[in-house]
């Protein structure tokens, strides 16, 4: 997917005036993020996992190298095959010609923030393929022809009728003539629709959620079980997913399993959780005839090498912009792209470039939510405004932004200076603001008086005051 | 205000403490850097107030521009480094000296060990006179319901949370109301705040809301940054809230205006 061309300035703006948005958004306080807090005050253990969690990661990083070529060689080990992909380009190419070499027509989708970062669907439906997500919200942003606008639910910017009139445009179809905005009908209108694809399905593509190295499997959570139906039933299964997945051991996906699914939804454990290791054995009952596995970079191992590598721990739970007071005032399309929210902001200037998402690492009160609730302890905050860094050093950030800076911070070092001409602006403000104690409109500061007075200087400056009181005393 | 009781050490002479006034009290409002002067000498400080001090070099360095951050962090260092302690009433200013100076200049071998020793000696102003000092307020009254906004950096950064509310239980009259989402930023942010305005004024919408729900009369905090956000959505909404620095209220000396309001109402 390209990064959408509108700034992130419009694309908020909008976002802001959208009633149908601001409901479905502010459903996510009282509900996950109230689901989470509780389930992590059930779990004393908690914040030990997490570190626990952020040190299985560090460790997998500093040994990424190894870890990865020992889990290629126990995929290979179990008859799969694994496709190294350097960028998003070649990952797709990767996957088409899996796809045309053995005929397919049809392909299922379980989730995969991996395939929207690649923008698989759009390749292979340009090759002609019938492409479905199975995952009811992934299946339901398809239909709108959409993005995803949260990472772990879709379609959180959507209301439920908004949905009953998208299935009646599109499922009539399939038989289902009437408008039913029931949550319960509507989801069983998915699961009949999607039946008959996945028996249909000649190719299906899940992402990973884990990679275990000494096992060679790949691990998917879902609570719908759409995943375990793609995988096992198509004739060939691809796994989709970024070089940093992988983990050493099974061990250490229980404890990682345990971190995100309390930090994603509040749950003790995900309905599902499919482990699935290799294509069908001699015996076996089920399982497909090929497995492969296309590990893509895209911009990761740049990551690895610099002050972004914490970025890489993440686990693609949630939790940061569900917690983060801007992605829910916004909402995760008007950061642009696949990832949104605090992960986003770090995540789209690293992979899509900083011309795609300049603004993005600004657009943080840096308050720290993030971090504290992110189940491995990524420092949000700094990568943020270490980007804001490499953006002030690369010259990205110019005009206004930047000689406001300069000429301020000329000023802070220059003491009495500062002193003399903060003492007579103050002096002027003062003057202007004391009958009313605040100013409605301010020519130079519009930002801040579109929406808010700006309460007036009381007299002086403290270091005016201060002099003076000695003087006296 | 009662004696602190001595630390080990510390019982022959007083603290020499120097106070970071920052640059928002400096040009919107002296009367809270006068509040912290008078708190700080209630408890027995010797307090001086360094009058090379600017500001502590927070908008360069959330802006990019680190180096200009560590040229204003040094003279920060330099101007500070004679005396027991600093402290300054706002968690953001003070969590850049205790924590993100040390950060900055960690590959400055003629800074770094001066960065960390300054950290070390700094403190916001509540966490300083409750952690270190270990006052209790006395003979002070303010007659209201009180919300208490969490500042984030303060909150998570120096895990600042029960420390004022602690000061402010000794406070006769005063009943404290807790906020919904109380640790939700108020939508401040430095230059957030005028660089996405039409964010931030949502954020601060929110958290007004929440203010209102509480049933408060008086908002108080501990950063005058966001105090001046939220006092001026208040306003602007035509709300009677009253909003003070919570060193003002601690001080007795929340008898002017508030933060917006007219002299003499
Ligand atoms: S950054 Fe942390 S909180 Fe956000 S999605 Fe990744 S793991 Fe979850």
């Amino acid at each position: 997917m390209s990064a959408q061309p509108q700034g992130f300035q419009q694309r908020a703006a909008q976002a802001l005036s959208d009633e149908n948005l601001q409901r479905s958004i502010g459903s996510l306080k009282g509900g996950f993020v109230a689901a989470r807090a509780r389930a992590v005050s059930a779990l004393p253990e908690f914040e030990a996992m997490r570190e626990a969690g952020r040190a299985i990661k560090d460790h997998t990083l500093d040994n990424l190298d190894y870890y990865l070529t020992r889990y290629e060689a126990e995929v290979v080990r179990r008859g799969g095959h694994v496709h190294w992909a350097s960028d998003a380009q070649d990952a797709c190419r990767i996957i088409r010609d899996i796809c045309a070499r053995v005929g397919a027509k049809t392909v299922t989708k379980g989730k995969s923030m991996v395939s929207e970062e690649i923008g698989l669907n759009d390749a292979l439906e340009a090759d002609g393929l019938e492409v479905i997500e199975t995952d009811a919200g992934e299946y339901i942003v398809q239909l709108a022809k959409e993005a995803p606008s949260h990472i772990v639910m879709p379609t959180i910017h959507k209301t439920t009728s908004q949905i009953a009139s998208l299935f009646h445009e599109h499922h009539r179809q399939y038989g289902f003539e009437h408008h039913v905005e029931d949550p319960a009908e509507l989801i069983g209108q998915v699961r009949s629709v999607l039946r008959g694809k996945f028996f249909a399905a000649d190719v299906g593509i899940t992402g990973a959620n884990f990679l275990v190295a000494e096992t060679g499997s790949n691990v998917i959570v879902t609570n719908e079980g759409n995943g375990d139906l793609t995988s096992t039933l198509a004739r060939v299964h691809i796994v989709t997913a970024g070089i940093e997945k992988v983990v050493p051991t099974l061990n250490d996906t229980s404890v990682l399993l345990r971190l995100l699914a309390r930090s994603a939804l509040g749950m003790d454990v995900t309905s599902y959780v499919t482990y699935s290791t290799g294509p069908r054995r001699e015996g076996d009952l089920d399982g497909p005839e090929e497995y492969h596995v296309v590990l893509v970079d895209n911009g990761r191992t740049k990551m690895l090498e610099g002050a972004y590598r914490p970025m890489l721990r993440c686990i693609r739970c949630g939790a940061c912009m569900n917690h983060c007071p801007v992605y829910l005032s916004v909402g995760g399309h008007a950061y642009g792209w696949v990832y949104p929210g605090p992960m986003g902001a770090v995540l789209t200037p690293m992979i899509a470039g900083h011309e795609k998402a300049q603004e993005l690492p600004h657009a943080c009160t840096l308050n720290g939510r993030c971090q504290q609730v992110c189940p491995v302890k990524i420092p949000l905050p700094d990568m943020l405004r270490h980007l804001r860094h490499d953006q002030w050093e690369e010259g990205f950030i110019r005009g206004k932004a930047r000689w406001g800076i300069d000429a301020w911070a000329w000023l802070a070092t220059r003491p009495k200076l500062y002193h003399a001409v903060t003492r007579t602006l103050v002096g002027i403000g003062a003057l202007l603001g004391r009958s009313s104690g605040r100013f409605r409109r301010l020519p130079l500061a519009s930002g801040w008086t579109t929406g808010r007075d700006m309460p007036a200087p009381q007299g002086t400056t403290f270091h005016a005051a201060w002099a003076k009181s000695k003087k006296q005393g | 205000m009662s004696q602190p009781e001595p630390t080990s050490g510390s019982s022959t002479s007083p603290p020499r403490v120097a106070l970071f006034v920052t640059c928002l009290v400096d040009l919107f409002r002296p009367s809270v850097g006068f509040a912290a002067i008078k708190l700080l000498e209630d408890a027995g400080c010797i307090v001086e107030v360094p009058s090379q001090q600017v500001c502590c070099g927070q908008p360069a360095y959330n802006s990019g521009d680190t180096e200009a951050a560590r040229r204003i962090a040094k003279q920060v260092i330099e101007t500070f480094c004679e005396f027991d302690y600093v402290v300054g009433p706002s968690g953001s200013c003070m969590s850049m000296l205790r924590k993100d100076y040390p950060e900055m200049l960690k590959d400055d071998p003629a800074w770094s060990a001066r960065a960390d020793s300054l950290s070390q000696r700094s403190y916001e102003l509540m966490s300083f006179l409750s952690d270190v000092l270990h006052v209790r307020v006395e003979g002070i009254s303010y007659a209201g319901t009180v919300a208490y906004h969490d500042s984030c950096s303060g909150l998570r950064t120096l895990g600042i949370k029960a420390q004022p509310r602690q000061l402010l239980s000794d406070v006769a009259g005063l009943e404290l109301r807790e906020l919904q989402d109380a640790e939700t930023c108020c939508g401040f942010g430095g230059t957030f705040c005028v660089k996405y305005p039409d964010i931030s004024v949502k954020m601060v919408s929110d958290k007004v809301g929440n203010i209102d729900m509480s049933g408060a009369d008086t908002v108080i905090g501990g950063d005058l940054g966001c105090l001046l956000n939220i006092a001026g959505r208040l306003k602007r909404l035509g709300k009677t809230t009253r909003v003070f620095h919570a060193a003002e209220v601690l001080a007795g000396m929340a008898k002017g205006p508030g933060i917006g309001e007219a002299e003499k109402t």
